[in-house]
């Protein structure tokens, strides 16, 4: 028996216009993300010679701490308070998801202290200061309902002092710090989004408009061998 | 309770520093010169150099 292939379709198609006119929303979002922020900027190879300081570090180790307390706090999720609070790996996570948090306020506020200091807001970064103090602040929200979910006496007290803090500025009624399932599902699924999605948009931001100079920086078009020299204009 | 518990223990009340008006408790104190030592620290020491520089 024998088969036959069917005739080969000679009808021209019709001509694909080029990526760079099409109107479909996706190739205009695409065109525009690139344009303002392509990949050289969004995963560079080079800095500039400022950020070769301890004080630009304190940027990168928040992240790698805020990784460290999202993995971390992912395990505690799955696994449930049963294992956390009753073997030996659960302790341990259970620690490392708390002293992360330590360190992660910690680098923050170095971050928060050497950024004010070299007024990081210069130079079109507003909403890079911006989202920054609002991670802070979020961050904040979310330590907190974590300190509440411990279950233990410290947590018991912490939500008893909050509860009259929280009445006393009138927004009791809409945030009870008592009711340990709102602030379970507040701290395990709405507050690390919230976190998350604006450290994200924090740090494209950080890519897209570059590592704020100090204060004092030269620019680079100046010839190295007359840096300092008060008759060179910059 | 051992003792190495009892240092980080969370479970009893914190130690309380008092000088007039200003009330701390010490493991706030601690965490505040931390950071502090660690922001000098940063401004002041060198950070090493690229070694495609030297």
């Amino acid at each position: 028996m024998t088969t036959t292939r069917p005739a080969a379709d000679t009808t021209p198609s019709p001509p694909i216009p080029d990526s760079a006119e099409s109107p479909m929303w996706t190739s205009r979002l695409r065109r525009a993300w690139l344009a303002k922020l392509p990949p050289d900027k969004l995963l560079p190879d080079r800095q500039p010679a400022y950020v070769a300081s301890w004080i630009y570090v304190f940027g990168v180790l928040t992240l790698a701490a805020f990784l460290v307390i999202v993995v971390s706090g992912l395990a505690l999720a799955f696994a449930g308070p049963a294992w956390y609070h009753t073997s030996s790996l659960g302790h341990f996570t259970n620690s490392l998801h708390f002293w992360s948090v330590q360190l992660f306020f910690v680098f923050m506020v170095i971050h928060l202290w050497g950024k004010f200091w070299m007024a990081a807001w210069r130079g079109r970064r507003a909403m890079t200061w911006i989202t920054g103090v609002v991670a802070f602040l979020a961050s904040i929200g979310t330590a907190f309902t974590g300190y509440l979910m411990q279950t233990n006496f410290d947590s018991q007290w912490i939500s008893f002092e909050a509860k009259d803090g929280l009445n006393a500025v009138g927004i009791g009624a809409f945030f009870n710090v008592t009711n340990l399932g709102q602030v379970l599902l507040l701290h395990a699924c709405l507050l690390p989004l919230v976190v998350g999605a604006i450290v994200v948009w924090h740090v494209l931001l950080v890519r897209r408009h570059g590592v704020v100079p100090p204060i004092d920086a030269v620019p680079v078009t100046q010839p190295a061998d007359t840096i300092g020299d008060p008759e060179v204009p910059r | 309770m051992d003792q190495t518990y009892q240092v980080a223990g969370m479970n009893d009340p914190a130690t309380y520093l008092s000088w007039g008006w200003l009330s701390i408790s010490l493991p706030n104190l601690i965490v505040i010169v931390l950071m502090v030592v660690l922001f000098v620290l940063a401004i002041v020491l060198p950070f090493p150099k690229d070694r495609d520089q030297s």
